[in-house]
């Protein structure tokens, strides 16, 4: 395993759900935050349909809900930097690493598994 | 080992909350602790006071009941998740003038913090999800 060199940290929380039709990315987005404001170093990674989250131009959903993008966008102020995207997940879903609203690092199923031994507490949505 | 649980599905409707009875029953049975469950998402519902179901069915909330009689098991519910879903306890029902109560101890409204200090100072933390 080559998890020397994985990205580490206190808390990994994997998002495998788009931003619309259930309140899933709200609420695995909500935990990663509370962590951040208690001061943990928390990465986020984006797989299967949760990286429909990060495709530009998203608004608020079909059931009433505020939308996810707002709260991708205040990421940055409380210091939840470390973001990960599913290659494999982009790929069959014809998207552009580039072409994100927010950069993240592209990573293989070895790497996220490497990720997944370098934290200390995993929480999957 | 100390354990907790993290239960995000709803009870009847899905497998989770039945199958983390039974993980939870089996922990303290091998001699562990189980020091607390929290229930996320559509979890909050095994908090439901009012919930009555046939009686040839496991009563999931007074089975987690039991478990905080017999165990101590703190039985936590994410604050937020359970006031939009209609959950509270006597002090949230004043607060937003509501006629009745849907939730009481052992389960207790929390904030979201509580699960990541879980996290951190559990040795395990096993979701069940639906």
């Amino acid at each position: 395993m080559e998890s020397q060199d994985a990205p580490r940290g206190d808390l990994l929380v994997i998002l495998r759900h788009p931003p619309h039709g259930t309140s899933w990315l709200r609420d695995g987005l909500d935990a990663a935050l509370v962590a951040a404001a208690f001061g943990q170093s928390v990465s986020l990674l984006f797989q299967g349909d949760g990286v429909l989250a990060l495709h530009p131009g998203q608004g608020s959903g079909a059931l009433g809900q505020k939308g996810t993008a707002a709260t991708l966008e205040m990421l940055g102020m409380y210091d939840i930097e470390a973001l990960f995207v599913d290659a494999d997940a982009l790929a069959r879903l014809e998207l552009a690493a580039d072409a994100l609203m927010l950069s993240a690092e592209p990573v293989d199923a070895t790497r996220t598994a490497a990720m997944i031994a370098a934290h200390r507490l995993v929480l999957v949505f | 080992m100390r354990y907790a649980l993290l239960v995000q599905g709803a009870p009847y409707s899905q497998q989770a909350s039945h199958s983390a009875l039974r993980f939870a029953r089996a922990v303290v049975a091998r001699g562990h602790t189980l020091s607390s469950v929290f229930f996320y998402h559509d979890g909050v519902y095994n908090a439901a006071r009012l919930a009555a179901p046939p009686q040839d069915e496991p009563h999931l909330p007074d089975a987690w009941c039991e478990l905080h009689a017999q165990h101590g098991t703190m039985l936590l519910v994410c604050i937020a998740s359970a006031l939009r879903r209609g959950l509270l306890d006597e002090r949230e029902a004043a607060r937003h003038g509501k006629s009745g109560h849907s939730l009481e101890p052992p389960f207790e409204l929390t904030g979201l913090g509580q699960l990541i200090d879980l996290g951190q100072a559990c040795d395990r933390l096993v979701t069940f999800s639906p």
